[in-house]
């Protein structure tokens, strides 16, 4: 269980990183956290010799809300998430997902940045982030750019981000309405057998919009308009609620594994769902 | 590859050492420190036998290159008490049969001591919810979290004695 040998590198700015990036190519990896990465590692399932280690880079930290605008830094710990007063406030669905992510030792070291940028179907925040129709932030060679959440994911372990950027940020507007962030797992430490992110707007007992995304039930996460759509302008009557699943379950590509077969996945998939819904719609 | 020059203040005591990067925190604080408390349990980040507090935060130590950790301040079950003056975990896990082989007993203790450094007075719920991360497979869990909540009491106890 010992990795393969790599040469080591920590740059202190973002600029640095880039360019070790770009000197190095395909044979250059960086890491955050480190706690998806190291593991595939200590397994033999990467293949490079150059490890970039993003950990001194400070501007790659921080959480800053100014006015309704959210920014969080990609090196920003879970454990940081989980425990910001302000983020509290202004997008408790952070915090609530933040916290179903592994166990505590991993959400220490584990980040947002390495969470949506590694592709893993299973990471719960990219659903988080789609969700809240957030905002990628890169930056490569030729500068920055910015990238929907919603169009980053391509398949499992693709996405828009290239070989040579690296996720410096993500940002997203304080969500409005009521969000949640419901998970079922086999156990502390799993990924989602199906998770459901929820943001429900209600004006006098209406809900006035909604916004749906699901979490390991597809190769990338899944966003599903639709869905919302289901719900907005309703009482959020239980005929709304299962034209939502209804979406949702149309939107989703389930794969039979060792988490269950795909007709359990969905099932698993539409009562997460039905206690976002819930949760969401009560806190709005 | 090359070796890298790797400074760690490991328990108070500051260890300079060459190693490979990919190494593993693990290996270096028990293969080249003889700091063997922390375990190797799973080797696959589930177990949390080798916790190690570093920088303030508990890490699983079989997760942690050696490369990753350079210039970091790291406690072990060792910096935590002695066998002459143990930590009042150490005692409480004692008293209330937190423990029976042991396996598992430094990175719990290491774990809950972050745990109370960031929360005081934590309820049963939080301390289970605080120690989801470590395994255990003789004590099922309940005389861990009433050690953790006697100690926490304890120390308390103290601390208002002191004011």
């Amino acid at each position: 269980m010992i990795p393969a040998p790599f040469e080591y590198h920590r740059p202190d700015s973002v600029e640095a990183a880039v360019k070790l990036l770009s000197d190095f190519g395909e044979d250059a990896r960086v890491v955050a956290g480190g706690h998806s990465l190291i593991p595939m590692m200590k397994l033999r399932m990467t293949d490079f010799g150059h490890l970039i280690d993003l950990q001194a880079i400070d501007a790659l930290k921080g959480i800053r809300i100014d006015g309704r605008r959210i920014t969080i830094g990609a090196m920003t710990t879970q454990h940081e998430i989980i425990h910001h007063a302000g983020l509290a406030t202004a997008a408790p669905i952070l915090a609530e997902a933040a916290g179903q992510i592994a166990d505590p030792q991993v959400r220490y070291m584990g980040t947002l940045g390495g969470n949506v940028a590694n592709g893993d179907p299973g990471n719960d925040m990219p659903g988080v982030m789609q969700c809240l129709d957030a905002t990628f932030h890169l930056n490569g060679p030729g500068g920055s750019r910015v990238v929907k959440a919603r169009d980053f994911y391509e398949a499992a372990y693709f996405t828009a981000r290239a070989e040579d950027e690296i996720l410096t940020a993500v940002s997203f507007d304080t969500p409005a309405g009521g969000q949640a962030y419901v998970k079922q797992k086999r156990k502390i430490g799993d990924y989602a057998t199906a998770a459901a992110a929820v943001v429900i707007a209600r004006s006098g007992g209406r809900c006035t919009a909604a916004s749906i995304a699901m979490t390991n039930l597809a190769d990338t996460p899944v966003w599903c308009e639709e869905a919302g759509a289901a719900l907005a302008g309703t009482d959020l009557s239980a005929a709304a609620i299962e034209a939502a699943v209804g979406a949702m379950d149309r939107a989703i590509d389930p794969q039979s594994d060792n988490r269950g077969p795909a007709e359990f996945k969905r099932h698993a998939a539409a009562v997460v769902l039905r206690r976002a819904i819930a949760a969401a719609a009560a806190r709005a | 590859m090359s070796k890298m020059h790797i400074t760690l203040t490991v328990n108070g005591k500051q260890e300079e050492l060459l190693a490979e990067p990919r190494e593993l925190l693990i290996h270096v604080l028990r293969e080249r420190l003889s700091i063997t408390g922390p375990h190797i349990g799973c080797e696959t980040s589930h177990c949390g036998a080798c916790t190690v507090d570093m920088n303030g935060k508990s890490v699983k130590s079989c997760t942690v290159l050696a490369a990753q950790a350079n210039g970091a301040e790291i406690t072990t079950i060792e910096g935590l008490g002695t066998p002459d003056s143990l930590h009042v975990l150490q005692t409480m896990f004692r008293e209330h049969h937190g423990l029976q082989c042991g396996f598992c007993t430094p990175g719990m203790i290491t774990r809950a001591y972050r745990l109370l450094q960031e929360n005081p007075d934590p309820s049963e719920e939080e301390i289970r919810y605080a120690m989801a991360g470590n395994l255990c497979r003789c004590t099922g869990y309940q005389n861990i979290v009433k050690a953790i909540m006697a100690a926490a009491s304890e120390l308390n106890a103290v601390k208002e004695a002191a004011q």
